[in-house]
């Protein structure tokens, strides 16, 4: 299937579920309320229209920071590349962050600073974290992103489902997930440090992480 | 006679600093990128054998030399220092690439800035990777760095240079 007739079909199965869907260069993206997660995933790799079989890669993203820094547009007249290059024609630009972020869009120009960045419709809010997903179908050689924003309230914490349970290879990677965001699975059997190792505070990749702070097991703090 | 006895024990220093220097034993400690390029020196094409560095032992016990060839992370330092320790005197290290010797261009909540924070470091080699080159530079500084230490394993003064005394 391409993909818009994949965001179609997920839609259609769960029409109360899908908050946004974009297909940017045609990778069909599909963000999804945190509750209908297990349900999604498992009509996705056992329906026979999805068949996605094969669980690519699972991270997270950390949005609180967003739209504070120059995005690559700023440096776009400054010699320097970036990417994509402005020639090359956007017929479907990406939205923004899944949830929306109250500086991206508020002034244009800002990073993020497509016109049509900001809150989709019908989102709770501005999420902290969205917990990506890459699925594959290696039958019928299609892929599909899936987006959970996670963190809308101030939690400590912020959980979602495992999905262990279905595919094998979610096991280390919300490890991962865990150890560098601080993201909690529901589910998972042990989960606990995977990178890092235990006795360290904090996860590093969260934005509020401090960029100086040193844990050393041995040896001085430099 | 002390004076016979003093002249018998330096040539016997450089003796055995001779036998030292070409007979290096070395444990190869590769974490990272360094060491595809530890490796492209070991093998024939630059061949570290001809500096008598060619048998690296895998058991730290039986090596001499530490090579700390690529990055070092906190979660691994316990083990490289667990490693030195097991090594028996004389032994040296060597810090093959820029990462072990300052961290590189890491400066993160993962990376030990410089294994010299945690371990005695005698050769540096730095290089991004350091080209084979390099490295045989860096052996052939080390071995004359064994070459005329103390047979006790006491390493010789370090120089003093007036122009830097305060």
């Amino acid at each position: 299937m391409n993909a818009a007739s994949l965001i179609q079909a997920v839609k259609d199965r769960f029409p109360a579920g899908v908050k946004a869907s974009h297909s940017y260069r045609g990778d069909a993206t599909v963000i999804l309320g945190r509750e209908f997660l297990l349900e999604a995933a498992r009509m996705l790799k056992e329906d026979t229209l999805f068949q996605m079989n094969f669980l690519m890669d699972l991270t997270a993203v950390d949005f609180s920071t967003f739209g504070t820094k120059r995005s690559p547009a700023f440096f776009a007249n400054s010699g320097i590349a970036v990417s994509p290059s402005p020639e090359i024609p956007d017929a479907d630009p990406w939205s923004g962050p899944p949830g929306g972020h109250p500086s991206a869009g508020a002034a244009p120009g800002t990073p993020g600073g497509h016109p049509s960045a900001g809150a989709a419709p019908g989102t709770p809010g501005p999420a902290r974290f969205v917990v990506v997903y890459h699925f594959f179908s290696l039958p019928l050689k299609h892929r599909l992103r899936l987006e959970i924003p996670v963190g809308e309230v101030e939690e400590a914490e912020p959980e979602v489902d495992s999905l262990s349970s279905l595919w094998a290879s979610a096991d280390w990677l919300e490890r991962e997930v865990w150890d560098m965001f601080g993201i909690r699975f529901r589910g998972h059997r042990h989960l606990k440090r995977i990178l890092m190792y235990e006795g360290f505070v904090g996860h590093p990749l969260r934005k509020d992480y401090p960029v100086n702070k040193r844990q050393p097991l041995i040896g001085p703090v430099n | 006679m002390s004076d016979h006895a003093g002249f018998f024990t330096s040539r016997l220093d450089e003796a055995i600093g001779w036998a030292r220097k070409f007979s290096i034993f070395q444990y190869p400690f590769v974490t990272a990128c360094c060491g595809m390029e530890y490796m492209a020196t070991a093998c024939s094409h630059y061949d570290v054998d001809r500096f008598g560095a060619g048998l690296p032992r895998f058991s730290p016990r039986q090596a001499d030399v530490l090579f700390v060839v690529g990055t070092i992370s906190h979660k691994i330092a316990p083990v490289l220092v667990r490693i030195y320790e097991q090594m028996a005197e004389p032994k040296w290290v060597v810090s093959f690439g820029v990462c072990t010797c300052t961290g590189g261009f890491y400066d993160n909540y993962a990376t030990v800035m410089g294994i010299d924070t945690i371990i005695p470091v005698d050769v540096y080699i730095p290089g991004c990777p350091p080209r084979p080159e390099y490295v045989l530079d860096g052996l052939i500084k080390l071995q004359a760095k064994i070459q005329i230490q103390h047979s006790t394993g006491q390493r010789p003064r370090p120089e003093v240079r007036p122009e830097f005394e305060r």
